[in-house]
């Protein structure tokens, strides 16, 4: 579903990322974790386009993201065409964004109505359902300033899924919040999983990432220095700075 | 212990000094001719005037927010020669004064007499003859319209600068085009930052709008400056000018108020209370008050 061949991003005279190489298959939950300023957020944010990458090869099921080759050269794609494929990712930020002026029905609708152009009685009741599954139901008249920040991340995790991406990415999705509310964006995210979505999540929970990941990526520093099944990388990491990182977090 | 304060007592007398004076100074001095004030108000003319300048003033103001949107949005935009002309605009409107751009205006309605819409060097669509007394009407709603504009791209941007980039990036990861994360989500929430300069800048142009009365548009202050022509009654006219103006004005800050609380949903956990409500809230707490000391 994902494929990054040697991935570099440059702000300025800054290397961000300095050749990132990873491949999730489609159903797996990949969970990427690293110090702070690893570029673990610039990765996802590439992988729909919110930052052009600088070199190498990045591509969503297929198809390279921001690009068209032709003729063995690269196009920039049109802003329609880059929209249209941002609308197939999901995105889930550390600091939710929900939109503070719509109520917890209209975030959830937002993107089908605006983005597909389809009726709001349409999707509203799919967008009900969705609120169900994440267990806010009865808060979908709420303003998103009157929920607690778990519950406010649940609401964003429904307004992705709103609009049935086939890959969905998590930047710290927990990081902002009280530790008694982690739990319950977790549970969700878990059975999210189960149903087989596909899943690139930056994250600190390293039992979350043991439990429900099928790969583990450790960065630092702009690369990749370890990677493999959870369990195995966790219990045994085999580069010293993987051992380092995961005794200062667990 | 109940707070005093001095201060407050020694300007409360020289406020009200100053009022006794005011007060003095209207009874005795018959200049002011607030006997005739009060048949001018409602006069034709002058009516005619109100409505010339309430019609100004929402056209002016309709122009410019709505030119005032699109260059704030093509001053954000991502295409350089966008942004520039956007740019250039602002600071040339900005940089004049209204007054000469006015003039301007008007002239130019006589270098061209007939003004058309339609395809460049194609066929034309519309034609409008300038060259009449609604020529001067209209070039007083360009001139002001246009210059507002420039102000309004600049607030108008404020407002968009101030709504934080995680919500266009949480808009732009559904998959919304920019345009839409502009309309839909950053706009609705600038609005916020863009209406109370927006209700300052009315309450201006309410009285920019007084400027059209030297390309010979009759609105509010040309029409009490031709009966003051006609009368002799100088202050007397101005002051039917200011009582309307004052009205107007009024009105409007009561209507922002309503605008402001509509904008601000969700911004708050509650809307803040309209007088109305805050005067039932305290009438209730006074009941209570009173039926608990009768008890
Ligand atoms: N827009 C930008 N302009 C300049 N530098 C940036 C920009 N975005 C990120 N960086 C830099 O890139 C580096 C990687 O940032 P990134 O946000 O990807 O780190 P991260 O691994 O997600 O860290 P954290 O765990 O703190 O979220 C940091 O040093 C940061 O300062
Ligand atoms: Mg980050």
């Amino acid at each position: 579903m994902v494929r990054a061949e040697a991935v570099h991003k440059r702000f300025g005279p800054v290397e961000v990322l300095k050749g990132i190489s990873l491949e999730v298959a489609a159903g797996e939950v990949m969970c990427v974790i690293g110090p702070s300023g690893s570029g673990k957020s610039t990765f996802l944010r590439c992988v729909n386009h919110l930052e052009k990458i600088d070199g190498g090869r990045l591509s969503v099921d297929g198809a390279l993201v921001g690009y068209e080759e032709r003729g063995g050269r690269l196009h920039e794609l049109p802003e329609r065409e880059v929209a249209r494929r941002r609308s197939e990712i999901g995105m889930v930020f550390q600091h939710f964004h929900l939109f503070p002026h719509l109520t917890v029905l209209d975030n959830v609708c937002s993107g089908p109505v605006v983005v597909k152009r389809l009726a709001r009685r349409e999707v509203e009741e799919a967008a009900r359902e969705l609120l169900e599954k994440v267990g806010l139901a009865e808060k979908a008249d709420a303003y998103p300033r009157q929920l607690s920040g778990g519950q406010q991340q649940r609401v964003a995790i429904a307004r992705a899924l709103a609009m049935e991406p086939k890959l969905m990415l998590f930047d710290e999705p927990t990081s902002a919040l009280d530790p008694e509310l982690v739990g319950d964006v977790l549970a969700v995210m878990r059975s999210l999983a189960e149903e087989g979505m596909t899943m690139l999540v930056v994250t600190h929970e390293i039992g979350f990432a043991r439990e429900v990941g099928d790969q583990l990526v450790f960065m630092d520093g702009g690369v990749v220095v370890e990677s493999g099944r959870p369990r195995e990388v966790i219990a045994s990491p085999s580069e010293e700075r993987t051992r380092a990182f995961l005794e200062a977090v667990l | 212990m109940p707070v005093r304060h001095p201060w407050r007592w020694v300007a409360s007398a020289v406020v009200l000094v100053l009022l006794a004076m005011l007060a003095h100074s209207f009874a005795t001095n018959s200049n002011y001719g607030f006997g005739i004030i009060g048949g001018l108000l409602f006069t034709r003319p002058v009516l005619d005037g109100v409505l010339l300048t309430l019609g100004l003033t929402g056209a002016a103001m309709g122009i410019g927010i709505v030119l005032g949107v699109v260059l704030a949005v093509m001053r954000l935009s991502p295409n350089p020669l966008v942004s520039w002309v956007s740019w250039a605009y602002i600071w040339f409107f900005r940089g004049t004064p209204v007054l000469v751009q006015l003039f301007l205006w008007y002239q130019l309605s006589y270098l061209f007499p007939h003004l058309s819409l339609g395809i460049p060097f194609g066929p034309r669509f519309v034609t409008f003859n300038t060259n009449s007394v609604i020529a001067a009407v209209t070039a007083a709603i360009l001139a002001l319209g246009l210059n507002e504009g420039a102000y309004m791209a600049e607030i108008v941007r404020a407002g968009i600068l101030s709504v934080d980039a995680g919500q266009s990036e949480a808009a732009s990861s559904l998959g919304m085009r920019r345009l839409q994360v502009m309309r839909r989500v950053v706009l609705p929430q600038a609005m916020r930052v863009i209406v109370p300069p927006t209700g300052n800048e009315t309450i201006s142009m309410l009285k920019t709008t007084s400027l059209a009365s030297t390309i010979a548009v009759i609105e509010l202050f040309g029409a009490v400056q031709q009966i003051a022509a006609r009368t002799y009654q100088v202050i007397p006219d101005l002051l039917v000018a200011c009582a309307w103006y004052l009205a107007i004005t009024t009105v409007m800050t009561i209507g922002q108020f309503y605008v402001e609380r509509h904008f601000a949903r969700g911004a708050q956990r509650s809307l803040p209370l309209t007088p109305f409500q805050k005067l039932r809230g305290n009438l209730a707490v006074w009941r209570i008050r009173v039926a608990g000391s009768s008890r």
